[in-house]
């Protein structure tokens, strides 16, 4: 497998990069932080990745330099069949309200950028003749929710997008897997109260490449939120009114 | 990069003493350690080594800095963050022929936990600890400055920090040597010994042959057969006599929670058990995680324990006080009623560099004890002999020792504690344990 990933150097990007360098996959890293993408290649080259781990620049939250950032992976991996965007923001409800600059940014790179950003790997993987595109979204697209009304509804809306492009384009053979994680204890999580089911990265990043083999076109992490969520989703509004989760 | 605290409930593995403290992670140690307390890692140490010594002190839990920065195949010279854990560790370098050199009995500790308590384990006689293996730790020190440090930087502060139970700074990064190994599985053999004077002295002949070594002790076996046990011996199989094929890596399923199934009645059932399945001699090609990490059999084995908790008493008590210095510390157990659940014998190679750190030539005696009314009695009353023989309780299991006690048993106490004033004078990296033990403030 020759992927991309944009989001590797924390949380599930991470720990899915060394998932797939443990099994021999070659890999590509965009990123924002420069340093980080230089001490995540060296973390994955520690850890047996075959050949060298090629990265660039790449921030979602400035679409100018995606054409650019694309072009670099598709050199380095001579041709990329594989492409997961696990990068994301993320800001409580409170924070979200109270922050105009933060709550556009959220919306933006979330849903605007991350869509933009999937768009030309579309263009990329179809005219190569198909490939894999997995985007990591969020339970909290499935169902409107008091805490998550603003960072669900841009998962909400990259949920759909993504179900769309797998409607409209599988057959041309564009494969697109779409990871709803549920609570996963990562820094973005780090200040949140830990919810039941709650798991590491690494379990969630070993449910997320089983759905990337099978090219399953949703799939949940861990898998019992897909149940979770089926109950979310069954509750009436005023049920949800009421409640505070 | 701030990083936001959390509060929560926290204990070490033995389950007590439990307190609320905020903590912190991230994958940014840098972060997380300025202005902390203490650092944690995966809370192995059974005591309150991990939990912090003030009530608004913060803890940085490394266990998300879990970064190589380099390995250096040549050399079998590895550099990684303090929050890589020996289970990654192994998984990474078990299929390209480099084991980690004194591995304890778990491998669900962090590198920085490893340096920290100075870990032994099987292989003490042969390897030593693992301080003798680390060439360098990157460390945020009292003042907030990072600084490398080794044999060569800053010595005396490299050797107060292996074994120094975490209190002479935040440990950012360790470097240090592998040891390449001829194939991945082990030669092992177990052999049952019917009282404790022959048991000893098998596990001590063991020694001279075996690179890996270590004694099981039935002590709820009463009269003539009290401590008999059964020693177990291993190498690294040679690759003509294992399985062409690697390891399997094994993920064993979780206890969900507290469920004590562990008592002073399982577990005498659970040694007669133990005792009469392997007295047999008995040689094999095992399964690493079997030969290693007995303690990592389920995940979460502490729940098992009792709901009140445990300790594990450690010791080691100096070649002189012989085999008859061993059955005393026991007879003394027992005599203050204490319920020994499981009891572990190993033989020290000699003292390491490490400044605080635990091993010395001897005999190593570990027991697991529930927390109960009488266990700090018999703490007590052990340490009161274990002081008088020359020999000291190890801090990464320690719950129940007084600090006159320790200070009778460490004469290396006052270099130790001179090195980090030098570094700390106000004590602002301190944990539960070092105020218990050290006198600092709370």
């Amino acid at each position: 497998m020759k992927a991309l990933l944009i989001g590797a150097t924390r949380g599930m990007g991470r720990s899915l990069a060394r998932l797939m360098v443990e099994r021999g996959d070659q890999l590509f890293l965009l990123g924002r932080d420069e340093s980080a993408l230089e001490v995540t290649a060296a973390d994955l080259t520690a850890r047996g990745a075959s050949g060298s781990v090629g990265t660039a620049f790449c921030d979602l939250e400035s679409r100018s330099g995606f054409e650019a950032a694309l072009d670099a992976a598709w050199a380095g991996l001579e041709g990329v069949d594989t492409v997961v965007v696990t990068a994301g923001l993320f800001g409580t409800q409170e924070s979200l309200e109270a922050d105009a600059v933060l709550r556009q940014r959220v919306l933006s790179v979330d849903f605007a950028n991350t869509v933009e950003f999937c768009e030309q790997v579309r263009m990329r993987l179809l005219a190569d003749g198909g490939g894999t595109l997995c985007v990591f979204s969020s339970v909290a697209g499935d169902r409107a929710r008091k805490k998550v009304v603003l960072y669900g509804a841009a998962k909400a809306g990259l949920s759909s997008y993504l179900e769309g492009v797998d409607l409209r384009y599988r057959e041309a053979g564009l494969r697109t897997v779409l990871i709803k994680p549920g609570f996963v204890r990562t820094s973005m999580t780090a200040a949140l109260d830990e919810p039941p089911f709650a798991v590491g990265p690494d379990e969630a990043a070993r449910g997320a490449l089983r759905a990337i083999d099978r090219g399953a076109s949703v799939a949940y992490v861990p898998p019992v939120w897909r149940l979770v969520m089926l109950i979310i989703r069954s509750l009436p509004t005023w049920v949800l009114r009421r409640t505070d989760f | 990069m701030t990083v936001e605290g959390q509060r929560g409930a926290l204990s070490g593995w033995g389950r007590h003493p439990v307190v609320v403290a905020r903590h912190r992670r991230s994958e940014n140690l840098e972060a997380i350690t300025r202005g902390a307390t203490l650092s944690r890692g995966l809370g192995r140490s059974y005591g309150d080594a991990s939990l912090p010594g003030t009530i608004d002190g913060t803890l940085a839990v490394t266990t998300a800095a879990d970064r190589f920065c380099w390995f250096d195949a040549e050399r079998g010279v590895v550099r990684a963050e303090a929050g890589v854990s020996l289970a990654t560790l192994n998984r990474v370098f078990w299929p390209r022929g480099w084991s980690v050199p004194s591995s304890p009995g778990t491998q669900q500790v962090t590198l920085g936990g490893m340096v920290a308590a100075d870990v032994h384990g099987k292989s003490h006689h042969s390897e030593g600890c693992f301080g003798e293996h680390v060439r360098s730790v990157r460390m945020r020190v009292a003042d907030e400055r990072i600084l490398e440090v080794s044999e060569d930087e800053q010595p005396e502060l490299f050797r107060a920090t292996l074994g120094g139970m975490g209190l002479t700074g935040h440990l950012l990064e360790v470097e240090f040597q592998l040891r390449p190994m001829p194939s991945g599985w082990v030669l092992a053999e177990s052999q049952g010994y019917g009282d404790l004077e022959s048991t000893v002295e098998a596990l001590r002949s063991a020694g001279s042959e075996w690179p890996h070594t270590l004694a099981w002790i039935d002590l709820l076996a009463g009269g003539s057969a009290f401590g008999r046990g059964v020693v177990e011996r291993g190498r690294r199989a040679d690759p003509g006599e294992a399985p062409s094929r690697l390891p399997a890596p094994r993920f064993p399923p979780a206890i969900p929670f507290v469920f004590p199934l562990i008592s002073g009645t399982t577990m005498r059932l659970a040694n007669i058990a133990r005792y009469w399945s392997r007295r047999l001699y008995r040689r094999g090609i095992v399964h690493p995680d079997a030969f290693f990490y007995p303690l990592d059999v389920v995940g979460w084995l502490n729940r098992l324990y009792p709901r009140a908790g445990f300790t594990q008493y450690q010791v080691v008590l100096p070649t002189s006080a012989g085999v008859e210095g061993c059955r005393r510390v026991l007879d003394i157990m027992v005599q203050r009623g204490a319920v020994p659940l499981l009891c572990v014998l190993k033989d020290f190679g000699g003292e390491g560099k490490g400044m605080l750190s635990f091993p010395k030539a001897g005999l190593s005696i570990a027991v697991d004890l529930p927390i109960t009314d009488r266990t700090q009695v018999a703490v007590d009353a052990m340490n009161d002999f274990v002081a008088g023989v020359g020999g000291r309780v190890y801090l990464a299991k320690d719950t129940l020792t007084r600090p006159e006690h320790f200070r009778a048993m460490e004469p290396r106490l006052s270099a130790w504690q001179a090195v980090r004033r030098r570094w700390d004078p106000e004590a602002r990296i301190r944990s539960a344990l070092s105020v218990r033990l050290f006198g600092d403030p709370i």
